[in-house]
């Protein structure tokens, strides 16, 4: 039995200590590491945890990002609560293995602390390899801070095993920005924790030896169709639910609310920034004195990636004029996801904002205030045009003339 | 410590239970179906199976059919190793938590791969098992081609070999490397246990397999499974192939136990030569032109070196 560690109510904790930590409470059986800046310190730290008995489950450090999610791939079917971190290569390393967990619907919970992809080599934060799995079939949480980095943690583990979900789940955090920076972080007890998590129930296990269970078959186009479209299906109709039921019990326990997308100040705005990551506190400071000027601005952070929030999003953008999205990754001769997502939630809706896109912040450069003010003052002047007033596609902060496409 | 089976005579392992089903879409005269009867055969044990993308995997688990009355998994090309490394650490985690649903079990791991998948694309994935020492069996199906794709070489596909991707040709005689020697590397993880096998040999395999059942932490072996697709010989003819390939050497059965005492564990008694082997195979049919004696020549030579010196390591107990 492991030790219990005795937590202040308010720790200073890192994004990555937040996250070492509720790995640490979920008593996970297996965990499957590899490090990787800017996430080494949740596998350090899960070591150092190891090393002075506050784990009893296994920790096996392999030789490679891929290998890590393939022996958690492994140790899941075989019937446990599993996790793991990475960042960027890594996480590039691990996108065939990502795609064989969710298809064997493993309840897998993968900290991705997001970085910045080669070439050219770069270890700082922007959403790049966030953005290479998008398509992959797991759940995804956004932290915008060391607190959700940890809450969503703890999130992540009572959604993707539930035996209604049984989807794997990944929690993003900034690297560096959020991963490396001392917060106050809002504690549970352990005891507390585990029990908001709660027991692994394992469902189809590889060591239930009365019911053996076989994992990874071959389906070709008599069956791969069905295979892929059911996921989908409950990707679409029967995580949300659950997101739901997890986020409301959470706040029962905490206090601590969270939703499908945050809404700051959205109801009466006439412009709304989209931002996910360190971006979305940002961009709530810069509305908040905004508003100090009269301006009608607020900001919407994506907080649940996928299922991707349609209904939620549009339902809070309905009175918007005018909608800047902020996507922290290369576009590689399109629109960033964001914009392209958001577009495609809006138009369908009864509010046609005109919508722009910002692509910022690539391979660590900061997203100031400044800027925020910038883009905030586009929306404003698109908003009163009533049609966009600015290319639709802009690069902000980026050396040399002005990046501007579309 | 393992159950083992008690097996009298071909006859009683042949109609043994079978954990593998005939029920497969394997080609006739495939000898992988053989080779993992007679590992499954070997234990009365609980197993968590692996197998790699390859013949095997697409032939035994086709939706919604399965060949595995055993857990088994597969999820790539290069990662069966590291699937039951994984499945092992969950067990060993349960068991210590006093969670396992049969916690008087004594599983075995086992992962299945072909030649292909163990000596290329998953090579870092096996070192990294045997590295770490998890309690685990990794069989290699050694077929020296990439048979489930249509026969393109890899890098255990020995010298001379048509393959797709090095083909005979007016200007080439096929495959120019040697194959990789995978039991040496293996070994050199100090893995405790490393042998040879063929299901022509039964007994000898059987024996080995409950050897590496009864070993604690990573065992490797390396199964001669002649390809009748690939190979290009009758499907009939698979066993007397077998039979070839040990009795000319060119595959040798041994072991190699923590990488000190290596033992050969048969000597035929009439070695016959490396020609009767190339010659009944079509994939070495264009050596016995003129121009490629050397070729065979070298064959040979190659052979006979390889039984020296496995010769003088037994002897020397190295």
């Amino acid at each position: 039995m492991a030790d219990k560690m005795d937590l202040l109510d308010v720790e200073v904790w890192d994004g990555n200590m937040a996250a070492s930590q509720a790995m640490r409470q979920a008593q996970i059986d297996v965990v499957a590491a590899y490090p990787i800046t800017p996430s080494t310190p949740v596998v350090e730290n899960y070591a150092g945890f190891l090393a002075n008995g506050y784990i009893d489950g296994e920790f096996v450090m392999v030789e490679s990002e891929h290998a890590a999610m393939s022996g958690c791939i492994g140790a899941a079917a075989a019937g446990g609560r599993v996790a793991t971190a990475t960042s960027s290569q890594g996480f590039d390393l691990m996108v065939e293995t990502l795609y064989q967990a969710s298809g064997m619907r493993l309840p897998i919970i993968l900290n991705v602390v997001n970085r910045a992809l080669a070439a050219p080599l770069n270890v700082n934060g922007d959403h790049s390899d966030m953005y290479l799995g998008r398509d992959s079939g797991w759940i995804q949480f956004n932290a915008y801070n060391a607190q959700d980095a940890y809450d969503l943690n703890l999130i992540a583990f009572r959604v993707a095993e539930d035996h209604k979900v049984r989807l794997p789940a990944m929690i993003h955090q900034d690297g560096f920005m959020t991963s490396h920076t001392a917060e106050g972080v809002l504690t549970l007890s352990d005891d507390d924790a585990y029990n908001f998590i709660g027991d692994y129930k394992p469902m189809n296990a590889m060591l239930d030896f009365e019911k053996p269970a076989t994992y990874g078959v071959q389906t070709e186009e008599d069956w791969h169709f069905e295979h892929k479209a059911r996921q989908h299906n409950d990707l679409m109709t029967k995580v949300n639910p659950v997101i739901q039921e997890v986020f409301d019990a959470f706040e029962k326990e905490t206090g601590r609310k969270f939703d499908f997308v945050t809404n700051h100040n959205l109801d009466d705005a006439d412009v709304a920034i989209v931002a996910m990551g360190t971006t979305v506190d940002t961009a709530m400071l810069v509305a908040d004195q905004l508003r100090e000027e009269g301006k009608k601005v607020g900001v919407l952070g994506l907080r649940v990636i996928r299922p991707f929030p349609f209904e939620k999003l549009a339902a809070a953008l309905s009175n918007v004029k005018a909608v800047c999205c902020m996507d922290r990754s290369a576009p590689g001769g399109t629109v960033g996801m964001l914009y392209n997502e958001i577009c495609g939630a809006m138009y369908n809706s009864a509010n046609h904002p005109v919508i722009t896109g910002y692509v910022y912040g690539l391979g660590g450069r900061d997203m100031t205030v400044e800027y925020l003010k910038g883009i905030f003052a586009d929306g404003e002047a698109n908003a009163a045009a009533g049609k966009p007033t600015t290319p639709l596609q802009q690069f902000i902060g980026v050396r040399g003339p002005k990046l501007n496409f579309l | 410590m393992s159950e083992i089976k008690k097996i009298k005579n071909l006859k009683e392992f042949s109609t043994s239970a079978d954990r593998f089903e005939g029920a497969n879409l394997l080609c006739p005269g495939c000898a992988h179906s053989i080779i993992v009867r007679e590992v499954l055969n070997a234990t009365n044990d609980d197993l968590v199976l692996a197998a790699s993308t390859g013949c095997l995997e697409v032939c035994t688990a086709v939706y919604p059919y399965t060949s595995w009355d055993a857990s088994w998994i597969h999820i790539g090309f290069e990662n069966s190793s590291t699937a039951v490394a994984g499945a092992e650490a969950m067990y060993n985690a349960l068991k210590r938590k006093g969670r396992l649903p049969q916690p008087d079990r004594t599983p075995k791991f086992v992962a299945f791969a072909g030649d292909g998948a163990s000596y290329d694309i998953g090579f870092q994935w096996i070192s990294g098992c045997f590295e770490r020492g998890h309690d685990m069996m990794y069989v290699v199906l050694d077929n020296e081609v990439y048979a489930n794709t249509g026969g393109q070489r890899s890098s255990s596909t020995p010298v001379g070999s048509s393959t797709t991707t090095a083909p005979a040709g007016r200007v080439s005689y096929g495959e120019k490397k040697e194959k990789k020697d995978m039991m040496s590397i293996m070994a050199a993880h100090h893995a405790p246990y490393v042998a040879q096998v063929a299901p022509n040999k039964w007994k000898d395999m059987v024996k080995k397999i409950q050897r590496g059942f009864n070993t604690v932490g990573p065992v490797f072996i390396n199964a001669v499974s002649p390809c009748t697709t690939e190979w290009k010989f009758d499907p009939a003819d698979t066993m007397m192939l077998t039979d070839l390939s040990t009795d000319s050497l060119v595959f040798p059965l041994y072991e190699i136990i923590d990488n000190k005492e290596l033992n050969i564990t048969y000597r035929p008694k009439n070695v016959v030569p490396v020609i009767d082997y190339l010659g009944a195979q079509g994939r070495f049919k264009h050596l016995f032109k003129p121009e490629n004696k050397h070729i065979l020549d070298g064959w040979q030579k190659r052979v006979d070196d390889n039984w020296d010196y496995l010769q003088r390591r037994e002897e020397a107990r190295v």
